[in-house]
């Protein structure tokens, strides 16, 4: 290609983009219902879908949802791409090293064991979890054997086609299918990990941590941050 | 869709598969398939040109740029596609942000650099941080056609190059002896006759570029793949229309896509093959003056 045309490319979409007004790019994944997915509309839905819309508005910020995959949504935040990840991420001390999180809007939550018969041995067989979720690392460190996907559907898929013995994620997640599959049911005992779920920034951006988490501080006094754990989480704990 | 597909849970049998394929998630599939369309259609000249000029550069009498043609033919050609789909549009995105951040934000001193990361100055992201979703989008689609021009023009500009040595030299001597310049024998008798010498590898290679646009998902595009992916997968009923693992379907859906369009994209090149012979100083060229006859 010419680099006249390239230059010229590059000119009209910087001048498209300089006119737009200053929007907040929030990142999400899609496909980890009740957290957030993709709805039969073709929009991302979910709890953190509607936390992220609620806070923006809170905070007075024009706020536009990307999807990104999970295995490269804390890099892609990092080197700017996006402003900020709301994907049911659970805050831990490994996260906090690479990005910085404002405070809790999901109080910790179980993560359970889910298999198609009773007699899974969880701590010795093997396990499926979401590649770089804690679900996994603490599969990897409990002494079963790890396998790992891309996607939390393919986890469950994997159970399923009997790849794996069981399949560990958050309780909230899983909870559907163990309803509406006979086959599947939930094993062994749960698991607590993390330390509740947190709105990824980068760690230079405090200008924009602050104002969100002063706006989820505003949602939790005044109701509105339970009203969507009803919505979405039922069997979660209110703040 | 229909005003009957608002309350999905009440629904069976095929009115259910009415609304479940007219769902909004749906269309964003069908539309994908132009993704793909535009994909090919707007690649396919950008790599003919490229090749083109690599293959013109190839046998320049000019030795740089004989040497950048000849290692550009190589290079491409002997570095796996994917290793090269996810190395260009990185490297063009990083590329492209550098400059402008050394024009736009020449008093920065934080390097650009910082461990894994690639930070430049908001001014110089691209497209900028503040640009609406489609910029995005239209970026990324952007750089993913100079990834597959880039790829497909090499292996293009060896079919051309391969095809301009194929036309008989003594068309070329000829020319010459009609007093033409080297310029003009170029393009009067060159040009115009090594087309139908590259056809066969030049359908081969459109081929080879349709089976290869599911690339695109690895990406980050969305295209027919991604939501085959995304839709096929089971739904609980946090969806409206709940279902189980249907991936197999959607899958073979893009099978016979993908089947058809390489079909008619054979009857098309078998078409464009009889009408450029016409004339030519080939064997498929003398059988159409004999059948004329």
């Amino acid at each position: 290609m010419k680099p006249a045309i390239v230059a010229a490319t590059i000119l009209t979409v910087a001048a498209g983009a300089a006119s737009a007004q200053s929007v907040i790019r929030l990142a999400t994944e899609g496909a980890y219902p009740p957290y957030n997915l993709i709805d039969d509309s073709g929009k991302v839905a979910g709890y953190d879908v509607d936390v992220g819309d609620a806070v923006c508005a809170h905070a007075h910020l024009t706020c536009e949802w990307v999807t990104n995959d999970w295995d490269s949504i804390i890099p892609n935040l990092v080197s700017g791409n996006y402003d900020a990840i709301l994907a049911g991420m659970s805050m831990t001390e490994e996260r906090e090293k690479v990005i910085d999180f404002t405070q809790n809007y999901l109080k910790p939550e179980p993560s359970s064991y889910v298999a198609a018969s009773s007699d899974v041995d969880v701590k010795h067989g093997v396990i499926a979890a979401q590649t770089g979720t804690i679900q996994a690392a603490f599969v990897q460190e409990s002494g079963a054997t790890l396998v790992e996907f891309a996607t939390p559907e393919e986890t469950v898929a994997a159970v399923r086609n009997g790849e794996a013995d069981a399949v560990l994620a958050d309780k909230s997640y899983l909870v559907d299918y163990v309803n509406e599959d006979p086959d599947l049911a939930f094993v062994g005992e749960d698991v607590f990990l993390g330390n509740g779920l947190g709105i990824g920034v980068r760690q230079s951006d405090t200008d924009l941590r602050d104002k969100l988490d002063a706006a989820l501080a505003e949602m939790k006094k005044d109701g509105s941050l339970n009203a969507l754990i009803d919505k979405w989480m039922p069997n979660s704990e209110h703040f | 869709m229909f005003a009957s597909c608002a309350d999905p849970g009440s629904l069976d049998g095929a009115m259910w598969l009415a609304c479940y394929l007219t769902s909004g998630k749906h269309m964003a599939f069908y539309a994908s398939f132009g993704t793909v369309l535009v994909l090919l259609l707007v690649t396919a000249p950008v790599a003919l040109a490229c090749g083109f000029a690599g293959a013109v550069a190839a046998r320049s009498d000019i030795l740089p740029l004989r040497w950048f043609g000849r290692a550009y033919i190589a290079m491409v050609r002997g570095i796996p596609d994917i290793a090269f789909f996810l190395f260009v549009p990185i490297a063009l995105d990083q590329g492209i942000e550098w400059l402008r951040h050394q024009v736009k934000c020449p008093d920065w001193d934080l390097p650009v650099r910082q461990g894994s990361d690639f930070v430049v100055c908001p001014a110089a992201k691209m497209p900028l941080s503040s640009a609406p979703q489609w910029v995005h989008e239209g970026y990324g689609f952007a750089l993913a056609v100079l990834a597959f021009a880039v790829v497909f023009g090499a292996f293009a500009a060896n079919v051309l190059f391969g095809a301009m040595r194929a036309v008989p030299r003594a068309q070329i001597e000829t020319g010459e002896a009609y007093g033409m310049s080297g310029r003009q024998v170029f393009w009067r008798i060159l040009v115009p006759q090594m087309w139908v010498f590259a056809l066969p590898g030049l359908s081969n290679l459109w081929q080879i570029l349709i089976k290869a646009t599911p690339l695109l998902f690895l990406l980050g595009v969305e295209d027919i793949v991604y939501w085959a992916r995304e839709l096929g997968g089971s739904k609980t009923s946090a969806f409206s229309y709940p279902h189980p693992d249907w991936r197999l379907y959607y899958f073979l859906a893009l099978l016979v896509f993908y089947l058809l369009l390489t079909h008619v994209s054979e009857m098309v090149f078998s078409r464009l093959t009889r009408r450029l012979s016409h004339g030519q100083a080939t064997l498929a060229g003398d059988a159409l003056r004999k059948a004329q006859a």
